[in-house]
């Protein structure tokens, strides 16, 4: 495969009713990113994420994984879905099958993975993450930040092209971040390709090679992590900057 | 008891407090036997000092007659309970079949949502008497299907009419599964019916199941319409019994018969309900 981008964005643009959301999204990303979005709630962040991964359709512009054009009504989907994996701010784990079953149940139903070989897989992952005890418990005996280790481990079992992470952390408990947050460092040095809205400021300044301000529905500003945060250009940036950083 | 054994002393407060909700718990459990033991004992006697009670005991309440009927009623009851076996599986199956046609969504399925949602409608509607008098006087007057007896079309009659109310459980269980379960599976990449077949219906069944119960209950005392279609059944047999007789007990029997086929679901679904209860509301007083 040639060094093209993984995602690439084209204008994209997505309303709900009359209200603007997107208003004309351009963004790249290449292989081994890792891109933070940062922005006031209600800026787009988790419904750009949502457009990504075709939970919702976008009313204009592109989106493409890779070569393909995945705003093409004629591209299926599923398997456009399957190459992407998604976790979400509640965790949305499976709260009636076992931590083993959340993880391998992609690789099992669509990748077709026989369940030995994609509990092995899975078992190897939750042992990585600490969680290798936990593969028999029903999730609701984990804790906030466990949960969301298992979120990860089951939308990376599939070896995805591409991560989105929608505010991970944001529904845990302060003492819970650190250990999920370590595991999304992990997967960046390992070059996992990764989407993330963050209001975490100092993560996103550590661990992203690129920082994405949206504000309104469109790209305020954007560039390498510590730019942005140390010079910001705009004055939107600036102002919001300082709302969650402290005036400096 | 080694656990118990390295728990610290209890404090003289504790103690306390324990010897009274102890003496407290006493007198609550005897005040409600002797009240329970009082209204019965007054039901008792009010009704066998009513005027007409030794005729009323003796046309509905006279035991050689309820052994006279036994044979027949008990092999009647048989009856309803194979029907009641087949229906509750045929209406499991139809009813999930409707509820998840009800919630497809796009164009395509418009006419399969019109037909289960026309199906619920009309079905909910009409009297179970009614759909088993058409069911089973009227499907083999088409001479379509091959002969069954009338115990085939009082099992299907039930499936119909009791598939159409149970089908409204499980959607209201596929609606109660919050809408994120679905983006989640859906992201990993599950096509729709994956997404309904692992993730949606096992949790809706679980969030039905005391209204599915419930619905069972009423079920296993309806198979006894089926009678109307001459099938020999509980209910037809004691119609038998005390037409020979001119004696109304074999209709209490059978009816006895009925509470107890209901009894062990009945208890069932009590005590289901109430776990799921204890488990919602753990370490609360009230």
């Amino acid at each position: 495969m040639t060094a093209g981008p993984v995602l690439r964005l084209d204008g994209v643009r997505k309303r709900f009713g009359d209200t603007e959301v997107l208003g004309g999204v351009d963004l790249t990303v290449g292989e081994h990113d890792v891109v933070a979005l940062i922005g006031a709630s209600g800026s787009g962040k988790s419904t750009l994420l949502r457009c990504i991964t075709l939970l919702e359709r976008i009313d204009d512009g592109q989106i493409w994984l890779r070569e393909t054009d995945i705003s093409d009504p004629r591209v299926p989907a599923d398997r456009i879905r399957a190459r992407i994996g998604t976790v979400f701010q509640q965790f949305n784990l499976f709260p009636h099958i076992r931590v083993i079953d959340n993880v391998t149940l992609a690789s099992r139903k669509v990748l077709k993975v026989p369940r030995a070989a994609a509990e092995a897989r899975a078992l190897e992952l939750l042992d990585r993450v600490g969680l290798a005890d936990k593969a028999r418990e029903y999730p609701d005996r984990l804790s906030g930040g466990q949960q969301q280790r298992v979120a990860i481990v089951r939308a990376i079992a599939t070896n995805p092209e591409l991560l989105l992470l929608d505010e991970i952390t944001s529904a845990l408990d302060p003492e819970l971040v650190a250990e999920v947050l370590d595991l999304v460092r992990d997967l960046s040095t390992e070059g996992t390709t990764i989407v993330m809205a963050t209001h975490e400021m100092a993560f996103a300044r550590d661990v992203a090679d690129r920082v994405v301000f949206l504000d309104g529905g469109v790209i305020v500003e954007e560039g390498p992590a510590a730019e942005v945060f140390q010079r910001p250009r705009e004055e939107r940036t600036r102002a919001f900057l300082s709302r969650f950083l402290g005036p400096s | 008891m080694p656990a118990a054994s390295r728990r610290p002393p209890v404090s003289a407060v504790e103690l306390d407090r324990r010897a009274y909700r102890r003496q407290q718990n006493t007198r609550s459990v005897l005040v409600s036997l002797i009240s329970t033991i009082v209204f019965a004992v007054v039901v008792w006697l009010t009704v066998i000092n009513t005027p007409g009670w030794s005729r009323v005991q003796q046309s509905f309440f006279d035991i050689e007659t309820a052994i006279e009927a036994w044979p027949r009623v008990i092999a009647g009851l048989w009856v309803n309970v194979q029907v009641l076996f087949f229906a509750v599986i045929g209406v499991l199956v139809l009813s999930v079949l409707i509820a998840t046609v009800r919630t497809l969504r796009g164009p395509v399925w418009f006419p399969l949502r019109a037909l289960a949602a026309a199906y619920t409608d009309l079905f909910r509607g009409i009297p179970l008497i009614i759909v088993l008098f058409l069911v089973g006087f009227g499907l083999p007057g088409l001479e379509l299907f091959p002969r069954n007896s009338a115990q085939f079309w009082g099992t299907i009659a039930l499936i119909l009419t009791y598939s159409a109310y149970v089908s409204e459980v499980f959607r209201a269980g596929i609606e109660a599964v919050h809408p994120s379960q679905r983006l989640a599976a859906r992201s990993l990449g599950l096509n729709h019916g994956q997404t309904m077949r692992i993730v949606v219906l096992p949790q809706a069944v679980r969030k039905v199941t005391p209204a599915l119960m419930n619905d069972f209950v009423a079920m296993q005392k309806d198979v006894g319409l089926i009678s109307v279609l001459g099938v020999v059944d509980a209910v037809r047999a004691a119609q038998i019994e005390t037409a020979a007789n001119f004696n109304f007990t074999p209709y209490v029997l059978a009816g006895l018969l009925f509470v107890l086929l209901a009894l062990p679901m009945i208890r069932l679904t009590d005590w289901y309900t109430a776990r799921l209860r204890a488990r919602e509301q753990i370490g609360t007083l009230v």
